[in-house]
C-alpha cells in the first residue's frame, strides 16, 4: 500500500519525455483497460443527454398517438437502466473504437489497443455481458465480445487538441444491418446522392429500430466513405456540420426522411429519424460515392479524455 | 382499442384485434428464436410443451444461473430480436401448433399475414431495443426446454403486464407494415417532386 506521498507521486509523476515536448501517459497499460472496460459498459447502460433531449423534444412533437406511446417507452427504458444500472438493450453489438490522439502526448500505441480490447473482454466476462461476437464461416463464439478484427478501432491524429480523445460505440446488429454504399456518378449529381439517401431510408423501414440517427458520408474513396458516415452517427444530435451547405442538406434530408410516415419502429408517426449527420471528404473526378450508416434510438456512445498527466474525463 | 388479455389465448381474443389496438398480456409467453424453430421444423423434433393458444417472443435473453428461481434461471436482459429471420415458420406454428399470437420487432411477410387470416393469428410488435421494460415486465423464467441450445432455448416466461404491445398485423389480414410502406411511397414521389429531384 503507498503512503500518501507516494500516491500523489504515482498520479502526478513528472512527464517522460520521449519526443521533443511530448509526455507519456503514466501508467497507461491499467488506465486504458480499465477505460475499455468502463466505456464498453457505460455506453449500454447511461443513454447520452443529447438523445434523450431529441427524444424528449419527439414525443412531445408527434402527432400519431400509436407514435407517441413508442417513444414513451423508450423514455421509459432509459429511465429503468439509470435505476437499475442495466443494459437498455439485449444487443452488446459490436465493439468499435474512435480514437483521436492529440498534440503533446505520447502513448504506446499498440499497447493502448491491447488494453482496450482486455477492457472489453473483461466487462463481458465480469458483468457478464451476452458476446455478440463470432467467427465469420464457423460461427465460433470466444465469450468475449471480441476476435479477430474486433473490437474494431479508428485511430486517427489531430493538431486540434492536446489529449488522447476516445469514443466508444456499442454497434447493435438491427441498425448495423441497415449499411449501404453507392458509387455513383458524377451525372448522378447531388440530386443522385439525395435520391439514394431517402430511398435507403424508405427501404429500411423499422428494422433499424427508429427514430434513428442516420450517418451520410459523401465523397473520399469506397472505405472511406463508409468510415464517414458511420463517424456521422457519433456526432451530437442537432449538433449541425459546420459547412453551412452540408449542414443544409442534413436538414432537407432529416425533414425528408420524417414526412415519409414510417414513425418510430416502423409502425407510422412522424418521428422516423431524430437526426441526418453528413461527413464529408473529396473524391476522384470521375466518383459520387455515397454510404448510409444507421443508429438506432439509442445513439449509444462514451467518451473519454485522457490527459498527458493519466488525468480522466469521462462523457459523450 | 386495449386488450388486457390473460394466456393461453382463443382464437375469439386474437379475432377481436385490431390492427393499432394495444394489448397488454399476464401468464405465460413462450421465448424461442432461430435455434429453437429450425430444431422443431427442420430437424422434426416436436415441442417439449404444448404450445396451443400460445403466445410467442422471439428473443435470446441473457440469463444468470440462480438456485432459487424454479427453472435454475433468473433474467438478466430480455429482449425483442428481429422477426423476419424466422418468417417461415409462422403458417406451421398456427397451423400445427394452435399457436395464437408472435410478439418481435420489424414485422413478418405478406404470407405469414396470410396465415394469421386463416388460422385467427397476430402479430404483435414490441419496442426493440427497449429490453430494460421488457426485463420488469417478466416475472420469472418458469421453465426452460432444450438446455442445450441455450441461449436459444424454448423459455417458458411468466410475465405480468407485459406490454404494451402494438397488433401490427391482424387477424384480418390487415399489416400496418403493409399500410406504412405504401404511404412512404407514395409520399417519397411528392418528396422528389418537392426537392426537383426526376
Amino acid at each position: 500500500m503507498p503512503s500518501g506521498q507516494e500516491e500523489r507521486t504515482r498520479r502526478q509523476p513528472k512527464p517522460a519525455t520521449t519526443m521533443t515536448g511530448s509526455a507519456t501517459v503514466p501508467n497507461a497499460g491499467a488506465l486504458f483497460e480499465d477505460l475499455g472496460r468502463r466505456l464498453y459498459l457505460d455506453a449500454q447502460i447511461d443513454i447520452p443527454p443529447d438523445v434523450r433531449q431529441a427524444l424528449r423534444d419527439a414525443a412531445a412533437r408527434e402527432s400519431h398517438p400509436g407514435a407517441r406511446g413508442i417513444l414513451a417507452t423508450m423514455l421509459r427504458a432509459i429511465d429503468v437502466s439509470d435505476r437499475k444500472q442495466t443494459l437498455v438493450c439485449q444487443d452488446t453489438g459490436i465493439p468499435i473504437f474512435w480514437i483521436t490522439i492529440g498534440r503533446g502526448i505520447a502513448v504506446d500505441g499498440a499497447a493502448m489497443l491491447e488494453a482496450l480490447r482486455r477492457g472489453v473482454e473483461r466487462a463481458t466476462r465480469e458483468t457478464p455481458l451476452r458476446s455478440s461476437i463470432v467467427s465469420p464461416l464457423e460461427r465460433k463464439n470466444r465469450q468475449t465480445s471480441s476476435g479477430d478484427g474486433v473490437p474494431v478501432f479508428h485511430v486517427e491524429f489531430s493538431s486540434a487538441i492536446d489529449h488522447i480523445d476516445i469514443v466508444m460505440m456499442p454497434k447493435g446488429s438491427g441498425s448495423e444491418s441497415m449499411s449501404f454504399l453507392k458509387m455513383l456518378t458524377p451525372a448522378d449529381g447531388e440530386g443522385g446522392v439525395k435520391k439514394f439517401i431517402l430511398e435507403t431510408c424508405v427501404g429500411a423501414g423499422g428494422r433499424p429500430c427508429p427514430p434513428t440517427i442516420v450517418g451520410v458520408g459523401i465523397g473520399g474513396s469506397s472505405d472511406l466513405c463508409m468510415t464517414l458516415a458511420k463517424k456521422a452517427t457519433l456526432r451530437p444530435v442537432g449538433q449541425r456540420h459546420p459547412d453551412p451547405a452540408i449542414a443544409a442538406l442534413e436538414v432537407e434530408l432529416r425533414d425528408a426522411i420524417n414526412s415519409t410516415g414510417i414513425g418510430p419502429m416502423g409502425l407510422g408517426g412522424d418521428t422516423t429519424v431524430l437526426d441526418v449527420h453528413v461527413e464529408a471528404a473529396w473524391t476522384h473526378i470521375t466518383l459520387n460515392p455515397v454510404a448510409v450508416n444507421m443508429q438506432c434510438w439509442r445513439g449509444e456512445r462514451r467518451r473519454a479524455r485522457v490527459y498527458p498527466d493519466g488525468r480522466v474525463d469521462i462523457g459523450y | 382499442m386495449e386488450h388486457r388479455l390473460r394466456t393461453p389465448l382463443s382464437e375469439e381474443d386474437v379475432r377481436r384485434m385490431r390492427a393499432g389496438d394495444a394489448v397488454t398480456l399476464d401468464g405465460v409467453v413462450w421465448g424461442l428464436r432461430d435455434a429453437t424453430l429450425i430444431r422443431m421444423f427442420d430437424h422434426g423434433q416436436p415441442p417439449p410443451a404444448d404450445l396451443r393458444g400460445g403466445v410467442l417472443l422471439h428473443v435470446a435473453p441473457n440469463v444468470r444461473p440462480s438456485a432459487s428461481a424454479p427453472s435454475g434461471y433468473e433474467p438478466m436482459t430480455v429482449g425483442t430480436t428481429t422477426s423476419l429471420r424466422m418468417d417461415r415458420f409462422t403458417r406451421a406454428l398456427l397451423r400445427d401448433h394452435g399457436v395464437r399470437a408472435i410478439i418481435g420487432k420489424g414485422g413478418l411477410s405478406d404470407d405469414s399475414s396470410a396465415a394469421f387470416r386463416e388460422y385467427g393469428g397476430a402479430y404483435l410488435a414490441i419496442v426493440g431495443g427497449a429490453a430494460s421494460v421488457e426485463t420488469e415486465q417478466v416475472e420469472a423464467i418458469e421453465r426452460v426446454y432444450w438446455e442445450d441450445l441455450m441461449p436459444e432455448c424454448l423459455w417458458q416466461f411468466r410475465v405480468r403486464a407485459f406490454g404494451p404491445l402494438t397488433v401490427a398485423m391482424d387477424a384480418a389480414g390487415a399489416s400496418l407494415y403493409r399500410d406504412v410502406a405504401r404511404t412512404a411511397q407514395e409520399r417519397l414521389a411528392q418528396i422528389y417532386a418537392k426537392l426537383g429531384l426526376g
